[in-house]
Parts: structure tokens; sequence; C-alpha cells
């Protein structure tokens, strides 16, 4: 039991560069205690090793297994400044500027140590709901003024409240972890690193609404989260904070993690409700809305990882506390994740309001080639690409929409001057086409149109005839598809198009750039109405 | 917890408030049957919404496409169909709403009081342009169903303005196809259109009766849900995703998969992928008639739809296909594969066109006109009359056949007969339902509609299998049991139903054949001792009560003293007894499993009494429903096709009734009754009996103990046969004449709901001659003048004389669609529902139910039982469904039986084994399945070649003479090599094939 704590972390993205041998090394130096525990988020630092001393957790990054007998013999084991240290981590700029709210674990315990959860904070949030009327749950979330955070920004607590309100023999609470999004990869750091979390939310979210059975859908894609997930719900089972009468109270509450199967089209919620059916991910049409006619038809919450996250501290705390944070109708923190060809990608968590700028080239550190920055793409593959001059609005979902963008799950890649944007923009449909459920005309067949018709552009080949039918078809997919899948594509493509229109050998200014619809209001229109259809909310 | 699949689907259609056009005589000009674009809600008419100015009012919740519909407009679409719940994937049909977002689907969007829509904006065009632009850019360019105007996408195409498909089209290998496209200079490849129709997949044409062609499909998935929702067979799928979605009858083409080619999905489908072959060769009908189907007792109305040619010699009709109805009230708008596709018979080469004499039955037949006929006939009747007696001639009607041509069948064996021996083939398998329903109810039919079942929380299911016999309203049953209904099985195999798509029972009790009434006291006994019954109910509505009470508590009807004789485990029996009377709202659903046993009429009454002890009688979704078999074998009973009945069921022997008809037919009733068909055996084999007329039945093949009906028949002097083909028992008939078919009559069908469906002719009778009128002829030419103008004149004789029919006449029933008798004054658009407040006679009686074992029991020589059955592609003796593409799923009968009885046998599936009980044998090859149970075997009895009914025996019902088909005691063995297969001494000289 004596000797030095040494955290190295056993997220996925810290063992896809070697921290499974640096513990290995590391368990061959005497006097070493290895606990593993999930990643900071400060992925440039990964493997980051940290060292418990009086001062507290001094971090070494990028370790590497080779390194390990040399750094030892440096004195990390006791803090040396050695190794490129990194001082206290959780007093490093990086971290210490952030507002960790939903990820004020992850990284600091060991995922599955149930008490060490306990000694952080956890299941404060529980006791307090326990003891509320369900009702009163539900008004602490309307306060907070937490809108979904998979993407489409809908008031949670409103969700909550209408799926209290609707009378049926069972309803359900399933949390969408089918994270699809290019650069996105929040929901996974947070399940690998602290997976008490969802369920302390998901347990509040059954008390609220009146559920007594809980599904997590993750994607297939994740299977270190799985693993985590599963065994955390055995030991929360054991503690009996699942199951029949959750700390003695009168909420019965059982929990059991899904698993998808390669379909990115299943982080849409009705599609993923179909998937947890058994059948295939097909959108379905609404309404009915899945809070009154959800899984098995039966009132259904479902939200992404990150709003129940964001749960556990809403109770505990107050909505009050949370909804000081933040700007306009966007309260509380968001979770950012820099990707893409940065220098310094990751995890942030900040309250909203702060730019795109103070993201991508403060915390960011701009690009990793150091090469001039061209564009980013925000919210996941549906998402606009940014111009430069942009880079100042604000992560408000109000504000980037009024900016032709969007806030979405949160991902924000960077790409420099190398990228080719027509080629971007085919990709855009090219994504389409592939994930694409198939169901509805426009985004069935339109994606695989639009590929064609942006390589005929980018070919020369009757350049204006197809610049307008692609005009045509963006508002096509945008009006009149039966989702965000093919609702949102021509997103990515249009603000292509606009912004960096010499991609496409199209001269700036000129009208064939501009592939928005005339009426414009009415593309804004859309867009709300598609996303509020969209995916995990 | 309970599955649910689908929201609850609101009835299809308003019913008429006019006569349909396809009622009037010859029918109407062929146009498809409106199609509102999604399911009707019920409930008052509360949301006032505005449609392009036009108000309409509909129930709040109506999607907007109905609505507007309703109004009068038209809007666009592809992947809805009214009988489907909206999908939403076509994106044609987007509209604007006043005051919210974008533009969202009509078929979607919900009515609300006040809502303003606008459906023909700019926008709204432009997008509905540009999504077909993008189906075009995917369609064939030579489809041949736009060109025949069988596929929607030339009129939607030209609907929606598209001038050109700028993408490119099909086998244009990427270039656009605009006329003045010049295509500008280019290094780069011109990248390839992608398309499911260049290079596609082939046509499957395995299915006998349609084609499936991918190249055509738009991926509305129409089909996929209506083989889920409608059919409940979930035979289609669609395999691949995105781009890549194909629609698939699972890993095999469609005669290989598990479709039951029930034609709910060419029904539904828009464009040509999915095409009946007759459209394909024949071309789109030009004209249509409303009419009803000739095979079960479901009764569905359809649509006959044909072509008309003018030829030297007249005008020739070629029907081109059967669509069901939405209106049809048995049906709404679903069919199964006989009914659907079915109807070639009717123009089979077997068909006989003329009538035929011959003097022996040794000789061969001689052609002769219909004038030589019937005098035959006539001189023939009177004859024996002359020298064996009145009593020695009689006649059997036909359930196949219209109610009018069977009143006339008994009336002129009441009149020129003058005797009673007229009996139907309800005899051999629902006679013991009239019986038994009517000592208990008062009424000798079922209680409830079809739609009742919507309303039922639990269904018992006894001796029937729906889904092979009633597949149409077996669908329906589906639909609630998928919505969480309980269902019991009561069958002593694991029927279909048992385990089926998104179907589970929650019992099944697999009780032995014979064992019925001793199941059915251990249910009633459990539910009283108890204390599960419903004791006000019985107080109130039902006498009887005490002496029945008595006999039923007795210890030998218990769950464990009976178990032993029904092979059903005492605590599962009582688990299903505690279900059927906890539930809400328990039916009681029932076929020949019930009647076809040496207790049958019994077993009816135990059933009627375990409804009363519950109180299940008297409102939607509880009652006691038969399934009864034929087309019209309600009808036949009900026009007093019975040696002791007067038409509805009124006892000869009454004054008052035989008054009725004395004084309008002006002769003087036998007041005795008659001979019922196995005592019309016994007699011929006596020497008593010596003439019988046979319209429209086979007893040659469908009545028990065949030996034993082939040598009364051979016995006779006279037999004549009314029919269309030259059946088994035309073997043994001096005069044949030739029958029209259902594609040719004017009359009515009663089916198993008591609703009575017009039945009209798409073109006369193809003999020259109406089968009632050759009736009239024969009784005019034995000396009683009858006549008739048409068939409605009969109907209103009828009507006149029988009161639950007073109000029914063809004007009525064309206004009405159909009626449910009884049809009065107390009800004079029909009864849905009987027994409502009180029981037609009064109090329901609780008749004590003794279980008393069949004689007929295995023993050493004999260890084996054998039940019988029908399946879903053929019908009965297969006398149409043979003489159609059907046989290609089921070319012979066969044998199931289980593992445990085929091992020490040495018999594997596809050996040859004979069949033999204590009177005869036969020979079919075995298939080995584990859904029969050890020491129960099973065939059916479709082809005469196998003639199953030679081995069943004369047992039957006590009250009846119902045969016991269900129980016959049999060996089988490996059929030994070298000797003679089947019984083949029914293979008589001359028999006659023209």
């Amino acid at each position: 039991m004596n000797g030095v704590q040494v955290y190295v972390p056993r997220d996925s993205s810290a063992v896809s560069v070697g921290a499974h041998e640096v513990a290995a090394a590391l368990e061959q130096e005497a006097g070493v205690r290895l606990l593993r525990n999930g990643s900071r988020g400060m992925l440039w630092a990964e493997p980051l090793v940290e060292v418990v001393t009086e001062r507290g957790r001094i971090g070494y990054p990028n370790v590497s297994a080779a390194d390990v007998p040399g750094l030892v013999e440096q004195g990390m084991l006791t803090g040396a400044d050695v190794g490129g240290c990194l001082g206290v981590v959780e007093e490093h700029e990086w971290l210490a500027s952030q507002h960790r709210v939903s990820f004020a674990r992850v990284g600091v315990i060991e995922p599955t140590d149930i008490t060490a959860y306990a000694e952080h904070g956890g299941w404060a949030g529980l006791h307090r709901a326990l003891s509320m009327d369900p009702a009163d749950v539900v008004e602490e979330v309307v306060t907070s003024g937490l809108r979904g955070r998979g993407g489409a920004g809908f008031p949670t607590g409103i969700k909550w409240r209408t799926v209290l309100q609707a009378e049926a023999d069972v309803k359900f609470v399933c949390c969408n972890l089918d994270e699809g999004d290019s650069g996105t990869f929040a929901d996974r750091v947070l399940a690998e690193g602290d997976p008490f979390t969802l369920i302390e939310g998901m347990l509040i979210t059954a008390h609220a609404v009146g559920a007594t059975e809980g599904f997590v859908y993750v994607r297939s894609e994740y299977p270190d989260a799985i693993v985590t997930l599963r065994r955390a719900i055995d030991i929360a089972y054991a503690h009996g904070y699942l199951g029949a009468d959750v700390q003695g109270s009168s909420l019965s509450f059982d929990l059991q993690v899904r698993v998808g199967a390669g379909a990115y089209i299943c982080g849409e919620e009705t599609s993923m409700l179909d998937s947890l059916e058994g059948r295939r991910g097909e959108v379905r049409a609404k309404p009915p809305i899945p809070a009154l006619s959800g899984l098995f038809g039966r009132p259904t919450v479902v939200n992404n990882l990150l709003s129940f996250a964001a749960v556990p501290m809403i109770l505990a705390d107050g909505g009050e506390a949370y909804a000081a944070r933040g700007t306009g109708r966007s309260r509380g923190t968001q979770v950012c994740q820099l990707a893409g060809n940065i220098a310094r990608g990751g995890i942030v968590e900040v309250d909203f309001g702060i730019t795109v700028r103070e993201l991508l080239e403060g915390y960011g550190g701009g690009t990793r080639s150091g090469r001039p920055i061209k564009t980013a793409q925000l919210g996941g593959p549906l998402g606009a690409y940014l111009h430069p001059d942009q880079f100042d609005v604000p992560m408000d979902y109000e504000a980037l929409a009024e900016a032709g963008a969007m806030v979405g799950h949160g991902g924000m890649v960077l790409f420099d001057d190398t990228v080719d944007m027509a080629g971007m923009a085919r990709f855009a449909m090219e994504f389409c086409a592939a994930e694409s459920c198939g169901k509805c005309t426009p985004c069935r067949v339109g994606s695989v149109r639009g590929v064609e018709t942006i390589d005929r552009i980018r070919g020369g080949q009757d350049r204006e005839k197809n610049l307008v039918l692609l005009q045509d078809l963006c508002a096509t997919m945008t009006k009149g598809s039966l989702c965000a899948m093919g609702g949102l594509t021509p997103m990515p493509v249009t603000s292509a198009l606009k912004h960096f229109p010499e991609d496409f050998d199209v001269a700036p200014g000129s009208d064939l750039a501009d592939l928005t619809p005339t009426d414009s209001d009415n593309l804004q229109a859309t867009q709300h109405s598609a996303i509020s259809e969209r995916s995990t909310t | 917890m309970t599955l649910q699949i689908d929201q609850p689907a609101g009835p299809i259609g308003a019913p008429p408030r006019q006569p349909s056009p396809g009622a009037a005589p010859g029918g109407a000009p062929y146009a498809p049957e409106t199609d509102y674009g999604t399911p009707a809600l019920a409930g008052p008419p509360d949301a006032a919404v505005t449609i392009d100015g036009r108000q309409v009012q509909v129930p709040a919740g109506t999607s907007v496409m109905r609505a507007a519909k309703e109004a009068g407009v038209d809007i666009p679409k592809l992947c809805a169909t009214d009988s489907l719940k909206a999908f939403g994937s076509c994106r044609l049909c987007l509209v604007e709403v006043e005051g919210g977002k974008g533009t969202p689907a009509s078929c979607t969007t919900p009515c609300s009081d006040g809502m303003v829509v606008r459906t023909d904006t700019e926008q709204v065009s432009d997008l509905r342009r540009s999504v077909m632009e993008l189906y075009l850019s995917d369609h064939p360019t030579d489809c041949a169903g736009c060109a025949r105007g069988s596929c929607e996408m030339q009129d939607l195409a030209q609907r929606t303005g598209v001038a050109e498909v700028r993408y490119g089209l099909p086998g244009s290998g990427g270039e656009a196809s605009t006329a003045t496209s010049a295509p500008t200079s280019s290094a780069t490849a011109v990248p390839t259109l992608h398309t499911h129709v260049d290079g596609g997949a082939a046509r499957d044409e395995t299915n006998p009766y349609f084609d499936y062609d991918p190249q055509a499909c738009i991926v509305c998935s129409r089909c996929v849900r209506a083989c889920a929702d409608t059919q409940g067979t979930f035979a289609l799928t669609v395999t691949g995703r995105g781009f890549d979605s194909r629609i698939a009858p699972g890993p095999t083409d469609f005669f290989g998969s598990e479709c039951v080619s029930c034609g709910a999905c060419v029904q539904a489908c828009p464009t040509d992928a999915l095409t009946e072959k007759s459209v394909v060769s024949l071309g789109m009908p030009t004209r249509y008639v409303d009419t009803t189907c000739a095979y079960c007792g479901v009764g569905c109305s359809f649509r006959a739809e044909v072509r008309d040619e003018q030829t030297e010699t007249g005008t020739s009709t070629t029907v081109v296909r059967m669509t069901p109805s939405k209106s049809g009230g048995a049906n709404e708008g679903h069919s199964c594969v006989k009914g659907r596709f079915a109807y070639g018979y009717a123009q089979h080469a077997d068909r006989q066109m003329h009538p035929m004499v011959r003097d022996s039955i040794d000789d061969d037949w001689r052609v002769v006109g219909w004038e030589e006929a019937i005098s035959r006939a006539a001189a023939g009747f009177k004859a024996i009359q002359a020298e064996h007696g009145r009593g020695s001639i009689g006649a059997i009607s036909s359930s196949r056949c219209t109610n009018e041509e069977v009143y006339v069948v008994q009336k002129m064996v009441r009149t020129a007969f003058g005797n009673n021996n007229i009996d139907t083939c309800a005899r051999v398998c629902h006679s013991p339902t009239g019986y038994g329903l009517n000592q208990t109810f008062g009424t000798s039919a079922g209680t409830q509609d079809f739609a009742s079942v919507e309303d039922t929380d639990l269904v018992l299911l006894i001796g029937a299998n729906p889904t092979d016999a009633h597949p149409v309203f077996a669908s329906r049953m589906k639909r609630v049991l998928r919505r969480g209904a309980g269902l019991i099985v009561a069958d002593p195999r694991a029927i279909d139903l048992v385990r089926s798509p998104h179907v589970q029972a929650q019992h099944h009790l697999p009780l032995l054949p014979g064992s019925n009434v001793a199941f059915i006291n251990a249910m009633a006994h459990t539910i009283v001792t108890e204390g599960l019954h419903d004791e006000e109910f019985l107080r109130e509505r039902c006498e009887d009560v005490d002496r029945y009470l008595q006999f039923l508590m007795a210890e030998e009807n218990s769950a464990e003293q009976t178990q032993r004789a029904t092979g059903i485990p005492a605590d599962q029996l009582r688990a299903a007894a505690r279900a059927y009377a906890a539930a809400a709202n328990a039916s009681i659903y029932y076929g020949l499993g019930v009647t076809e046993h040496s207790q049958g009429s019994t077993m009816v009454m135990g059933m009627a009494n375990l409804a009363m002890l519950t109180g299940n009688i008297g409102r939607p979704g509880v009652g006691v429903n038969p399934l009864r078999g034929q087309n019209n074998v309600q009808g036949s009973c009900d026009m007093g096709s019975f040696p002791h009945e007067l038409p509805g069921y009124r006892h000869i022997a009454l004054d008052a009734v035989r008054d009725i008809y004395e004084s309008l037919w002006g002769v003087d009733l036998d007041p005795e009754p008659g001979l019922r068909i196995p005592n019309m055996f016994d007699a011929a084999l006596g020497g008593s009996f010596k003439g019988l007329f046979v319209h429209g039945e086979d007893i040659a093949q469908s009545d028990p103990n065949l030996n034993h009906v082939r040598s009364a028949l051979g016995s006779m002097d006279l037999v004549v046969v009314q029919d269309l083909f030259l059946n088994e028992t035309a073997k043994f008939a001096h005069v044949f004449l030739p029958g029209s078919s259902f594609l040719e009559k004017d009359g009515t069908f009663t089916n198993a709901e008591r609703r009575i469906n017009r039945v009209r002719p798409v073109m006369p009778s193809a003999v020259g001659k109406d089968e009632w009128q050759v009736v009239c002829d024969i009784t005019t030419a034995l000396g009683y003048p009858m006549r008739y103008d048409n068939a409605a004149q009969i109907m209103d004789e009828i009507a006149a004389t029988t009161p639950t029919f007073a109000g029914v006449s063809f004007a009525r029933l064309d206004a009405e669609g159909s009626m449910q008798w009884p049809v009065n004054e107390k009800a004079p658009h029909g009864t849905p529902t009987m027994h409502v407040g009180e029981f037609v006679r009064g109090r329901g009686r609780l008749m004590p139910t003794v279980f008393v074992p069949t004689t007929e029991t295995t023993n050493r020589r004999y260890p084996l039982i054998l039940t019988t059955g029908r399946i879903l592609s053929q019908y009965n003796v297969g006398a149409q469904t043979r003489r159609t593409p059907n046989s290609t799923w089921h070319p012979e009968d066969t044998l199931e039986i289980h593992p445990a009885d085929a091992e020490p046998r040495g018999i594997r599936t596809g050996d040859r084994v004979e069949l033999s009980s204590r009177v005869g044998a036969t020979a079919l090859h075995a298939v080995v399945s584990e859904r029969m149970q050890p020491g129960v075997v099973y065939t059916t009895f479709h082809h005469p070649v196998t003639g199953a009914n030679v081995v069943t025996t004369e047992n039957s019902d006590w009250a009846t003479n119902c045969p016991e088909y269900k129980v016959t005691a049999v060996q089988v063995g490996v059929a030994n090599a070298g000797q003679p297969a089947a019984d083949t001494s029914y293979e008589l000289q001359g028999a006659g094939r023209s």
C-alpha cells in the first residue's frame, strides 16, 4: 500500500499512443503504485503521467515506455522538473482556465472507483433529487437553461416535463452515445473516464419523469467505452445505485448498455430508437415526438451523454448556479472538442460565450503543421465551414446560427491552407450518401447526385448550369429532407462555396458563389426545424 | 413488457353514403378507388381547417393530406396510401402551414382547429418538382408501366412540371438530358450517373401471379409496410442502406420466401415495381364491377376489373384482375391469394359449357340442349317417385352458390318434389354451430362482426387455423395481437399463429383430438371454483344456472382429472382459464376442430357456456365466433336448406310458419322432417332413396367414408349434378347441368359475420342460362310452375317471408354496401353485434355438457389419430384452386407426422406412406414435423387422387350428424414397393371425361 501513486490514463486515446506500455514500464519500477485514470482531455499531452506529491499531482507529458527508466532516474517519482514537466496539472493554464462541470472528475479519478466518485462530489445530486418531488426536479433543470448537448439545443427541462406529464404503463430514459460526428470524442472520454456521472444523471432523470428502465446506446466503434460502462453499471447495482429501491428510495431503475452497428444515422434519436427496438435504423417522422411515443411507443427521454452529465451538478448546486454561467440563451458550460490539424487538441469545457478564435488559436494553438489557418468546421460533418474572419463569433447557439454555422455537439475541426474546399464540399455529399438511412428521397438520391454534380463542377463541365443545379439541390435537401442528415448536408457545401469560391474556380463575389436560396429567412427557419428534428439532444 | 410495433390504425374509409359506381348494372368505367393518403380517424369532426382557401371539418389529428383530399385538393404523393399509416419518406407532399416553420410533409402533419394550409405556393411547387427530378434520375425511361398507366411516375412528372432531368437519365451514360446542352471542353472524365436501372437487378418472375422489377422500385416501402401492418407476414424488408436500399423478400426470390402471395404489396406499389402478370399481358382494365369473393366465409368485397372487347359475335370480357375493395365491410381493402389471384378456374379448359346426359354411368356423356337435359331430369325424378314413393328423391344444395339459387333449390324440393329431403354441406362442417348456438342463445350464427376483434383483450382460439383458412380475418386478428391482446390456442397442432412474426400465444394447449368437451369443462370448472365468473351476468341474463353449476362443479371436470383425457397439464389449463376470465373483453373464435367431432354440438354449447359464465356477450370485443368455411354456408343455412327447417331456421312442424309458405306457394307442405345427407346415403343403399339433385357440391370427395358414399351414389337410378366441372360426384351422374361461375352470377352471399354481400355479374352466364333459371325450369317441368324475372325478385320473396331478412333487397344492399342480418324495423341497417341487452331467445340457456369420449379410439391395429385440415393456397376439395397456378404451392396432399412416430416406422420426409383406417386406405408422401404431437398425424383433402376421406369414418355428431373428420384411428407405414399406391377403385370406366 505504500509507494508513490502514479496515474497513467487508460482512455483509448492515450492507449493509442502507448499508455499501456508506459504503465507496464512503470510497474517494473520499484515503489510505484499504479492507478489508471481517464484522460484529462489534454490530448496533446498524452500519454500524460501524473505523480502524486505533496504539492499536488505533477504531470509529465508525452511519456513513452522507453522514457520511463530515464525519467524515474531523474526524479520523476518525486515530482522533479524533468521531461517537459507541466507542474501541478490542475494549475496548468490549459486546465485551470476551464470551467469543468461535467468533466470535473474525468482524469482525476479511476473511472470505476465508486468510492472515489463519491469522495469527489458524486451522488450529491442524486440524493438531493430523491428528496424532491419529480416536478420540482424538472423545474430545477428548466431553471438551469440546459439545452440538449447532442446538437439540437432543445431545452432539456421542457422535454422532461413532457415525459413527466405523459401517462403510460412504462417510460424509458435513453442515452444517445452514438457519437458519430467527425472530430468529436467528448462522450467517449467521459464514458471511459467518469461513467458514474452518466449513471447518476440518468437516475435523476428517471426519478424526474417516472421512468423505470434505461438504455445507453453506444456506437460499436467504442469498445473500451462499452466495457467501462458495463463494469460501472455492475458496480452501481452492487452498491444499490441501480435496480429496485435505489438507495432505499422508492425509485427503481434498471439500466443496460446496447451496442450500435456502424450507422452514423443512429445518432438521430428516432433511428436510434428503431435500432434499440431491433429494427433497421430508419428515421421516424415526427409527430409523434419520442417524449410522447418513443421506445416501443412509450414516453421516452432521449438525451446526449453530455446533457445527462450536466444534471448531477444542476441538482447538487441548483439550477441557478448553472444558469449563472454562459451568455444569451446559451446557459451553462459547453464541452468543446478541438481536433483536426491542431497544435493542442482535446477537451475544453468553458462557459458559453467564449469566441471561436480563443478556442482554436488560444487553447488550440493554431495548426499543428504551423501553416496558416484556412478554415474550421464546427459541429460535425454537417456543420458549416467558417472563414477566419468569422472567428470572433462567440460559442453561442443563436450567434453561430446567425453566422450561418452551428454549435452541434461541440466538435471543432481545424484545417490549414493545404485543404481543397471543393474536395471538402464533395466529401460532405459523399458522407451523406454513405450514411443516409435511405428513407427519404432528397437525402437518399440527392446526396449521390450531389457528389456527381460537384464532380462535374470540379471537372469544369457545364460549370454554371451545374452550380445552379447544386443550388436547387441544396435547397431541396435543406427544406425537403426528413431529418437533419439530408437537411444539414448543404451547410458545409454552401459555406465552402461561399467562403472559398476560388477552390471551385468561381470568382469571389460572383452570384454563383451564393447557393443560399433567395428566401434566406426561410432557410434559417428550416435550419431550425431541421436542427430540432436532428440527432442527439 | 409487451412489444408495441405499430400505432392503432383507424378504419380505412368512411362507409359509402351513396351506392358505389361499381354497384350499377354492368359496373362503371375503370377508376382506382379514392385514396385519401392516410387512415381515417374515429371521432367527431371537431377541427376546422382551411386548405388553399377551402374549408373542411375533420377529427383533430387527421393528417393535412387527408383533410385536403376531403376538401377537394389532391396533394401529390408517392409513399402515402390510406390503408397504411403515414411514413413521410417521398417528400412530395410538402405544404406550408401559416404560422409554422418550414415546409412540413402533409401526410405526417396533424390537423388542429383553425389551421390554415397552402399547398400551391411557389416554394412548395419548386420543391415538388425538384424531388420528382431526383426520382426520375433513377427511374427507367422506357417504363412500360408509365405507358399503360399502371405506374404513377409519369403522371406525377407532369403534375409537378418536370421539364428536364438535369442530373441525367438512366441509359444516357451520365450526360444531362437537355436538348440544348453542349458539353463544354473538359479534360476530366464525365462522372457516371449512378442508377439502379443501368445494369440493375433482374426481374423476379418466380411468383405465379406477379412480378417484381427492382429497377422500377422507388423504395417508398409501401410494400414492406403492407406486408407488415396489413397482412402481418413480414416477408418483405429493405436491404442495404442509403442509395443501396432495395426491397427484398429476404435472401431468396419471391417464391422461395415467406410471402403468402396475398397481393397487398402489389396493390400498394405506386410504380410498376410490383405488378400483376395479368396487367402486364392484358393491359389496364377499362371497367369494374363491385362483387364478392367466392372462396371462404370471410366474404371479401372485390372490384372485378375487366377489359371488354368487341368481336364479331358480340362483347368478349376478360378479367384483368380482382382488386379488394377498401369499402368492403369484411375485408377493408385486403385479400388473400385465392380471391385475389385464383379466379382463373372460371375460364379453365375443364369448364363444362353444355348440358349432358347418359343412360348409365358406364356410358360416355352425350351433349344435348337445355330442354332435353331438363326434361330428362324431370321425367327421371317423376318416374322414381311413381315407383318408390314421394320420399325417394331429394336434393343437396350448395354452400358456394348464391342465396337466391339456394332458395329456389329448397323451394323446388318442397313444392315440386313434395318432401323435405333437402340438405346442405353445412351438415359436414358447421351444423353443430347451428344447433349449439340455437339451443343456448337462440340464433344459429356468430354473435359479432369481424370488426369486433379490434376491441378484444384476449382471443381464445379453438380448433381453427385462421392464417390458413380465413387469412384476411387472421390478418385483422394479428394486428390486434401485435398491439398486445392475449392469445390462447387450443389445438392438437402448433399452428402458425402460436408463433408468428411479432405474435406469440401466451398459451398453446395441445389437446388430444376428441377431448374438446373435457377441455372446455375444465376451463369452466376452474373459473367457477376459483370464483372468477360473472355472478351478475348469470343471474340477470341466463337461465338453468343452478342445474348447470351443479353439473359443472363435479370433481371429474377439474383440470387435474381431465388431464389424462386432454393431454393438457393441469397448471397450464388453469393459467389459461384464469387469463380468459381476467380479460376485460375475451372472445372465442373457433372452427371445424370444434364441430367435426362426435360431440361437436356439445362443444359449441360448452363454449357458449364459457362466454356466459364470464359475461362475454353483447358488446364488441367478445362473443362466440364461428369461422364459417364456405362463401355462402351461412346463407345456405339461412335459406332453409335443412330437412327440418324452412328459411330463417323455423321448424317445418310449426303450422304458423308453414302457413306463410303454403299461402304464397299455393301447395301443401309436408310437415315431417326429411332426410339428412348421411340418411340419404343409408337409404340409397337400403333401396328406398333413388334420385338425387346435387348442386355445386362434390360429396364424392368431401364427405367422409368415401367408399360408402360412392356405393350409395352408384345404387341410385338418377343423379343430377349441376356444377362448373366434371367432379368426382359427376362420375356417378346421369344428367350434368353446367353451372355459372361467380363472375357470371347476380345474387348475394352471406359470410361468417351474417353479412349479406352482393355478387354482381361482369359478364352474362357463359353457359347461356342462370343457375336459378335452370332450377326453375326443372321445377316447372315437374309440374310446379316457378318463375322469376330476375334474381332481385327472389330476394324480395325471401324478405317477404323471412323476418330476419325483412328489410333486405338488392336496392337496399346497393345503397348500404352490405348489411348483417337481422335486418328489420328494429335494426333497419342490420345488426353487427347480437344479444345486446338480452338474448334472442330471451335468457341465455346454460346446458350441461357431459364429456362422452368418442368411440373412435386407437388400438394396437390403428394406434395413431388422424386429424384433417386445409391450407392457404388450396380451397377444400380444390375444384377451383387446383385449376389455377395455386397448385404451384401445394401440388399434393401430404401426411404430417411427428419424429417420435416416424422414426420407429422408418419414415423420412418424402417417403411414400400408406395411411389406413378400418374403412379404407390411401397413400401419400410424408412430411416429418414437430408441429404435430406424438400420436397425432395430419393431412389435407385438396387432391382427389389422394382421397383422404377414404379413411374417415361414419362417426358423427350426435345432434347433427356432422362427421367426425377430426378423429380417425389410423395406422401409417411405408408404402410397399410394387403395390398399387392409392385406393383407385373409384376410377370407374367411362367416367366421362369430355
